[in-house]
């Protein structure tokens, strides 16, 4: 970390504790928010009822109740249970959402790190999550847990393939892996030579945003893709034995995930922290104030299209489910790939 | 030699031969897996001991009983109206057909029968019962396949056919509403065109799953193809209601052997489906649930007046005689077989459920299927634990 | 219409439903050649039902030739009767039983009566099938004796007498012969006694006596006693 943060000139150990803070924020802010925005509210509306209405207006701190109840229950280690594998687990597969928090720009100066490998570098980082489901799958000493740690393995490792394939068309029209180049070269790109709301790659790279989206609910192991917690036949899979504080953790990684999976996702395709606003240029210090609200709005409107999808499909069996990643979605990936190069030197 | 005592060693040893034994059991092949008793795909405490070869089923072996109240030793020490209120509790979803035909069976001994418009009514609550049944099972199938939302869209609309049942009878699970030769009560006022509206709220919901599930193309690759039950093997298991239909089986009581119900005079159709798989179940009951609705509006436009109780005596014996009555409840063919000697009480009663001959083909079906494919399989048969169990 | 035991004679019913009647004659005619001296006992009560009792020996060669020779596939059920009253008596000491002029004590009659189409034992297994194709019932008994409290089973013929049969053994201990694997199926393994014989008791009337019609308070616009009696007896 080297470049110069938007106060430079404070003194180093200021500048990790915003770090720190803002990556908190970030991380814990937002996926509360998408909590009970898309969980308690959106969920309800669609099921025909209201959700929790009495912890503060409108059911407001509920995740504050949640979190407060989560904290006072006992800790529990099924006797059978591997100590440091099972206490280790949520841990390892929060830290895999905080690894990937840090690529996410959110202003041309307000970003953790700002490198010219930005989307490979979280591509990578994303399959640490795997490693920390497998451990709550084997660590819990459950036969349910371990079938479902071991189809969460399987699930998560076919669908990074079209996931990151997908995001190699962006890199390719881009012409970088660094993530502020990706908004830049969205904002200053043009349609057809009218640049008025800059060259959003969900327009061009329609199909490849499809494929992103998809990936991405089943790395979120969200429904159609829950088997792994496939609530009527494992209870809850490789979370099964957790309680307390741990589950809260899996819990906060899930919704955190979705919301930096679909940080990532607005950056690659709507434009990032860039809005077309009409008439008016802004210059850099405004855009880092206004880039974060602009990006937690992208992620909400993501994140809502993935809990829509989540709570109104029913599950694909394990196997329908790697079908469609190798036998759909991959060959669909690449094929986009060949054409976006074509076209990117055509034109 | 420390101060551990011989029980701390006996449990510590134990604990790694547990560990062991998990091991071995991983590393092997035929995992068993315990499905229940208390699990959210079984609709109650139903157990299933699953040999797995990975995600394969080897063999399963459903074990019942965790709800059993003895209902045949219990019916003999109650007379014919107390039985009335136990049998209730069987298929408690869709509670009014329990009574129907145990009733029929003690009208048959003694040779009593109901008025008109008692039967249309029983008619009438007994299709209204088999839509607030099976209404449950559409939402509750989206369920076990893993769409959440249509569950709530069931239980939903199932009120208004309950608040219907609940004005007719004070009670929305337990009506316990039929007596030998009629009826308790005569029909509110204004309850015949609530009903109709109910009728249409239910068509509406109908159409509603029809578009969210059955029209889902997740949802037929889930349940295309499994658990194909060939009409052949499910006649030799007993297998009754839409469960044989959708093996293609044109069987249905209602039609073929009414006994004291007025279906043959109404308009309506049985729907069979020729696949035998669990979409052909779900199908098949989503056009009864329907076929339901059409006809509890045929009957409340034809329900003729007069009284609803026939003359019986104050206290009721049974003429001896052995009657078997069975009709064709939500669930499946629901029987009972009544032996009187004369007396208050029944000498024995042996209660016919659908669902405990639904279940006893899963062995059979069970055979080589996928796990997820187990929980689809078992909520397309539809049981009601209160049924098999009795 | 009486419809009390009877060991040959049909019972002869109104000329409507005549075509029910001809196609149950000839079923029990079909069983009766085909079975011979096996056919022990019958029942036929016109438009309504079909009773059959068969020797014990001949009860696998009826199930077999009611389902492959007459269409039978369809299973119902299987269970068994216990024909010896309980001991306990009718265990309802109620109001009723004084208003009807019965005693407790002396009531109990152990006489063994059979029912519908005869019988010879305390135990019947009774197990029905079902035509589809043309709507067509009949049940089957065969007594059992004290002595040797086993049958042949029905698997191979009907897969679903499988769980049947299990709760048959269970409940009354009669044995199957063939059967793949007699287990409880309701109650836990190692339970001890067949609960739905007759001289098994019902715990709960044993501990505590039923106590009898309970005197409420009338409803509103209620007077007459009689009334009264006769709601509270139906809402019990």
């Amino acid at each position: 970390m080297t470049d110069v943060a938007i106060l430079g000139e404070l003194a180093y150990w200021q500048q990790t504790g915003i770090r720190v803070g803002a990556g908190l924020a970030a991380v814990l802010l937002v996926a509360g928010t998408l909590v009970y925005l898309h969980l308690f509210k959106l969920v309800s509306f669609m099921q025909s009822r209201l959700g929790p209405m009495e912890a503060g207006p409108f059911g407001s701190l509920q995740l504050l109740a949640e979190v407060g109840k989560f904290l006072q229950k006992e800790d529990i280690f099924p006797r059978k249970a591997d100590r440091f594998v099972f206490a280790a687990a949520p841990f390892v597969v929060l830290m895999s959402t905080f690894l990937l928090v840090v690529v996410v720009p959110g202003g041309p100066d307000a970003w953790f790190i700002n490198s010219e490998l930005g989307i490979y570098l979280a591509m990578a980082v994303s399959s640490v999550s795997v490693i920390g489901i497998l451990m709550a799958g084997w660590g819990s000493a459950s036969k349910y847990s371990l079938l479902g740690g071991l189809r969460a393995t399987g699930q998560l490792i076919a669908y990074e393939l079209p996931l990151i394939l997908a995001v190699m068309g962006v890199v390719i029209q881009a012409e970088t892996m660094n993530m502020q180049g990706i908004v830049q070269a969205q904002a200053d790109g043009e349609i057809f030579g009218w640049g008025g709301i800059g060259n959003p790659y969900i327009l061009t790279q329609f199909v490849a945003f499809v494929i992103f989206m998809i990936a991405m609910q089943a790395e979120l192991t969200q429904t159609p893709f829950d088997m792994p917690i496939a609530e009527s036949e494992l209870v809850t899979g490789y979370m099964t034995e957790y309680s307390g504080m741990r589950f809260l953790l899996f819990f906060i990684g899930e919704f955190a995930t979705a919301g930096v999976f679909s940080a990532i996702a607005s950056v690659l395709f709507l434009g990032g922290w860039w809005a077309p606003i009409p008439g008016l240029e802004f210059d850099d210090n405004v855009w880092n104030l206004l880039g974060p609200i602009v990006m937690v709005t992208k992620v909400v409107v993501l994140t809502f299209i993935i809990f829509w999808a989540r709570f109104s499909l029913p599950r694909f069996r394990e196997d329908q489910l790697q079908q469609l990643a190798w036998k759909v979605l991959i060959p669909l990936s690449l094929a986009n790939i060949v054409v976006t190069a074509v076209l990117k030197i055509v034109f | 030699m420390t101060a551990i005592s011989d029980r701390e060693q006996l449990s510590y040893i134990a604990a790694q031969a547990a560990d062991a034994r998990v091991n071995v059991e991983i590393e092997t092949e035929g995992m068993t897996l315990n499905i229940g008793p208390q699990h959210p795909a079984t609709h109650g405490t139903l157990r299933i001991v699953a040999k797995l070869d990975g995600e394969q089923v080897i063999a399963a072996d459903p074990i019942m009983g965790y709800m059993h109240r003895g209902y045949e030793k219990l019916a003999e020490v109650r007379t014919y109206p107390q039985v009335t209120t136990l049998i209730n509790r069987i298929d408690w979803v869709g509670s009014f057909a329990n009574e129907v035909p145990f009733i029929l069976a003690a009208e048959k001994l003694m040779d009593v029968e109901a008025p008109p418009r008692a039967a249309w009514i029983r008619t009438i609550l007994f299709e209204m019962s088999r839509i607030a049944n099976i209404s449950l099972f559409l939402g509750d199938m989206g369920l076990q396949v893993g769409a959440v939302t249509p569950a709530f869209f069931a239980f939903r609309d199932r009120e208004h056919v309950l608040n219907q049942i609940e004005a007719a009878t004070g009670g929305r699970f337990h009506p316990n509403f039929d007596r030998i030769g009629g009826l308790k009560d005569d029909l509110p006022a204004g309850w015949i065109a609530e009903t109709k509206r109910a009728m249409k709220k239910i068509r509406n919901f109908c159409d509603e799953i029809e578009g969210l599930l059955q029209g889902n193309e997740i949802f037929e690759a889930r349940c295309r193809g499994i658990g194909v039950i060939p009409a052949d093997v499910g006649l030799s298991y007993g297998l009754s209601g839409a469960n044989i239909r959708a093996s293609g089986v044109d069987w249905d009581t209602r039609r073929d052997n009414p006994c004291g119900l007025v279906h043959n005079e109404l308009d309506w159709k049985v729907w069979t489906h020729p696949d035998g798989d669990s979409f052909a179940r779900f199908w098949v009951r989503l056009q009864e649930v329907r076929e339901s609705t059409k006809m509890v509006d045929q009957l409340c436009d034809g329900l003729p007046s007069g009284p609803v109780m026939a003359k019986v005596p104050r206290i009721i014996k049974v003429p001896a005689g052995e009657a078997y009555v069975e009709t064709e409840n939500p669930l499946g063919v629901m029987g009972y077989y009544v032996v009187s000697k004369g007396d208050l009480t029944p000498y024995r009663v042996k209660i016919r459920s659908a669902s405990f001959n639904n279940i006893s083909i899963t062995p059979w079906l069970l055979k080589g299927v996928y796990v997820p494919d187990i929980v689809t399989i078992l909520g397309s048969l539809y049981f009601i634990l209160g049924d098999i169990d009795r | 219409m009486s419809r009390l035991s009877s060991t040959d004679t049909p019972v002869e019913e109104e000329a409507e439903v005549v075509e029910s009647d001809e196609a149950r004659e000839a079923l029990l005619a079909k069983i009766q050649t085909e079975l011979g001296d096996a056919v022990v006992g019958s029942h036929l009560s016109a438009g309504d039902d079909l009773w059959v009792r068969v020797d014990r020996s001949a009860w696998a060669a009826a199930g077999a030739y009611l389902k492959t020779g007459l269409g039978f596939e369809y299973f119902n059920f299987l269970s068994a009767i216990d024909w010896k009253p309980s001991p306990f008596g009718r265990d309802m000491d109620a109001q009723v039983d004084l208003s009807l002029g019965h005693d407790e004590a002396s009531e109990i009659d152990m006489a063994i009566e059979q029912g519908v189409a005869g019988g010879d034992t305390r135990f019947q297994v009774f197990a029905r099938v079902n035509d589809i194709v043309n709507g067509l019932g009949v049940t089957l008994k065969a007594d059992v004796p004290d002595d040797d409290l086993s049958i042949d089973s029905w698997v191979t013929v009907y897969a679903g007498a499988n769980w049947h049969e299990r709760e048959c053994w269970e409940m009354y201990g009669i044995s199957f012969e063939g059967h793949p694997g007699l287990r409880h199926i309701y109650l836990p393994a190692g339970f001890e006694g067949n609960p739905l014989r007759k001289d098994y008791p019902l715990l709960a009337r044993r501990l505590k006596p039923w106590p009898g019609i309970v005197d409420v308070e009338q409803m509103p616009g209620d007077d007459d006693p009689a009334d009264a009696a006769e709601t509270t007896e139906a809402a019990e």
